[in-house]
């Protein structure tokens, strides 16, 4: 069976197209103003049998294209136990939220978080922290690394962070300080959260923002076992998706 | 709602409703409710009482006690379980619940309150101000209780601009402590006779626990039915029954919720149902969902799954016991009644381990594949008993979901991802 997996974030739309459970291609788009086009573009870019849609945009998508949908939680936890079987719990840092999900046999979800109403230390928050400080996404990500010292934030509501760090850049503060100790202020919070699900190793981070090796060196270093990163950290819940579709 | 044949807004102005403001709730209301149940499929047809009731909430009802206060009767508005409706129409009074169920003239409450109060707190208070409530203004008397800080100073807030009476509700179920309540319910007594100038005697109580009785039967009935697989009704046409319960006039209700249980269990029979056979069920445990509130049962519904029960004020802890009918002096009576509502396992306890057992054998009677914990947030009570639940639902193999949340709809977004991926899971 070909089934495509669709997962329509805020930030950006990824798809992963599976034979069998053998991945044939994936693709990732920038969600923009019109993230319907975006997912029929990628519904017509291939054959396929079977679509399955996960994200913020999978109830639209099950109208628009008459296919399943499955939550975030499920599809991350089917994504990540098949790229790495030993996988006890899952970190999915995405464009609006954060998860965090304790995983059981064959990538059965056992526990999970979610942050609950905003957007607090997730893609978005770094997104507008980078524009705070003059950075682009990446820069800021390497200036926090190679920085020796954080500056503490004590704020994570966004925009509160975002006055926080205008201020201290106004002070003459060093800018790569500031990145670090925003970086360290979610891992922070990100390490508080899988303490509560009771996350034991290995641990699988993936969506977008573990593409950020400034977050990746950090969560790392505090979490008690080892963590792994897929090679493409945005498809993890497309590809999931996808899988659950050969669960049914 | 909307399609009235009569114009009630007269009666709303006597009553001192602001009406434009009043309009614009009714519209509100009927929006919600129009989404929330009449888009539900294979309704037992028992629920068009319901739906009428919910189309004349604010109009008829609203008459019936005009024309009862006209006569001479009194009406009370009560807040919580814990006020017994027994003394009340022993009485000769009515009993009605006030509105709190949803996000009003927050604006209004903040000058007022602390913003980081209860939702259900706020709203009630909200409808006070802003005068759209015809319960409360149609109440001679509000019956308040001691069962948290936050309704505790509340009242005290709601006695400068209505009559307002508060009764002591101890925290603990010692012996001192069920004597102490049985001393307040006597007080009410007294209350309850000077206001309506009647006498509360032997056979008024007695006909009064009778009927009640009545009441929480016909509502066991339903809640026994739905341990049926299909659910022979939905947990939102369940809860709205329990909702009904605290403004409808008792035998009227009774006798229409005798009539909705006798299609549910001939639905059982001819295993009929709601949902198809093996839909996920879902136990719902927690704060009190005062009318309008069906946010949390319209998600966890409308991704597929059914609530089979609800532990809660607006829910099992209101049905589940009766008073003993087999008092023979009115003392003997007045005491059954003060028993029986101590036994209400509410969060305001210390212990109350009783809760739990209650969940957990709720659950099993059910069916139940998981069970949601639910706490208004700044409702520290169940936020703080959350944890336990949590802990007892787990040890007795069954997965459970917190939610903290409120009557904004602002975090439906995050709520139906939590809840879906709560159904995945089980």
């Amino acid at each position: 069976m070909r089934v495509l997996g669709l997962d329509i974030g805020s930030r950006s739309i990824d798809a992963v197209w599976l034979d069998g459970d053998r991945i044939v291609d994936w693709a990732v788009a920038d969600s923009g103003h019109d993230p319907g086009s975006a997912s029929a573009a990628f519904v017509e870019r291939k054959a396929h049998d079977v679509i399955i849609a996960t994200g913020y945009g999978r109830h639209v998508a099950k109208e628009r294209f008459g296919c399943a949908a499955v939550t975030e939680i499920t599809a991350y936890g089917l994504g990540s136990a098949a790229l790495f079987p030993e996988a006890a719990s899952v970190l999915d840092i995405g464009g609006q939220d954060t998860k965090v999900i304790s995983l059981g046999q064959a990538g059965r979800v056992v526990d999970f978080e979610m942050n609950d109403k905003c957007a607090a230390g997730t893609g978005k928050f770094l997104e507008v922290m980078a524009r705070a400080l003059g950075f682009s996404l990446e820069d800021m990500a390497e200036k926090a690394r190679e920085a020796r010292a954080g500056i503490a934030i004590s704020s994570m509501c966004t925009v509160f962070a975002e006055s926080e760090v205008t201020g201290l850049v106004h002070r003459g503060e060093d800018r790569a300080r500031i990145a670090r100790g925003l970086h360290e202020a979610i891992a922070k919070r990100t390490l508080g959260s899988l303490k509560r699900v009771n996350a034991r190793g290995p641990l699988v981070f993936a969506g977008g923002v573990a593409k950020n090796p400034a977050m990746v060196d950090l969560i790392s270093s505090g979490f008690v076992g080892e963590v792994l990163v897929p090679d493409e950290a945005q498809i993890v819940g497309a590809y999931g998706a996808a899988l659950s579709a050969a669960r049914e | 709602m909307s399609d009235q044949a009569v114009d009630y807004h007269p009666m709303w102005d006597e009553l001192g409703l602001d009406l434009p403001t009043h309009d614009a709730l009714l519209e509100a209301v009927g929006q919600l409710f129009g989404d929330a149940y009449l888009t539900q499929e294979n309704r037992p047809t028992g629920m068009d009482y319901l739906n009428f009731v919910m189309s004349e909430v604010h109009g008829l009802r609203i008459k019936e006690l005009d024309d009862f206060r006209k006569s001479g009767g009194k009406v009370f508005g009560t807040f919580c379980l814990y006020v017994p409706e027994e003394i009340i129409r022993a009485a000769g009074a009515w009993s009605v619940g006030l509105c709190a169920g949803a996000e009003f003239a927050y604006d209004e409450v903040e000058q007022i309150m602390p913003r980081n109060t209860c939702a259900l707190i706020k709203s009630f208070m909200g409808f006070k101000l802003a005068k759209v409530c015809p319960y409360i203004e149609s109440s001679d008397l509000v019956i308040g209780e001691t069962t948290c800080d936050g309704k505790k100073k509340a009242y005290e807030l709601l006695g400068e601009i209505h009559d307002t009476w508060v009764m002591e509700l101890p925290q603990m179920k010692r012996p001192e402590d069920i004597a102490m309540w049985k001393a307040e319910v006597r007080e009410l007594v007294k209350k309850a006779e000077e206001i309506t100038g009647n006498t509360i005697t032997e056979d008024s109580l007695r006909a009064a626990i009778k009927e009640v009785n009545d009441k929480r039967r016909a509502l066991q009935r339903i809640a026994a039915a739905s341990a049926a697989d299909p659910a022979p009704i939905s947990g939102k046409d369940r809860l709205l029954a329990t909702q009904v319960a605290f403004y409808d006039d008792v035998p009227r209700f009774t006798q229409m919720m005798n009539t909705l249980a006798d299609e549910l269990e001939a639905r059982v029979a001819a295993g009929e149902g709601v949902a198809p056979r093996g839909a996920k069920r879902v136990l719902v445990t927690g704060t009190p969902m005062a009318l309008p509130n069906w946010k949390i049962h319209d998600i966890i519904e409308k991704a597929g799954a059914v609530v089979v029960g609800e532990e809660m004020c607006t829910g099992s802890r209101y049905y589940q016991d009766l008073v003993p009918e087999d008092g023979s002096t009115l003392d003997e009576m007045i005491d059954a009644v003060a028993e029986k509502y101590l036994d209400i396992n509410c969060a305001c306890f210390t212990p109350n381990k009783g809760r739990i057992d209650d969940v957990i054998r709720m659950a099993k009677d059910l069916g139940a594949d998981g069970v949601i914990d639910l706490s208004l947030q700044f409702c520290g009570l169940y936020e703080m008993e959350s944890h336990g639940v949590e802990e007892a639902v787990r040890a007795a193999g069954l997965p459970v979901l917190k939610i903290t949340t409120d009557y904004s709809m602002e975090d439906v977004g995050q709520l139906s991802t939590r809840v879906e991926a709560f159904l995945e899971m089980l």
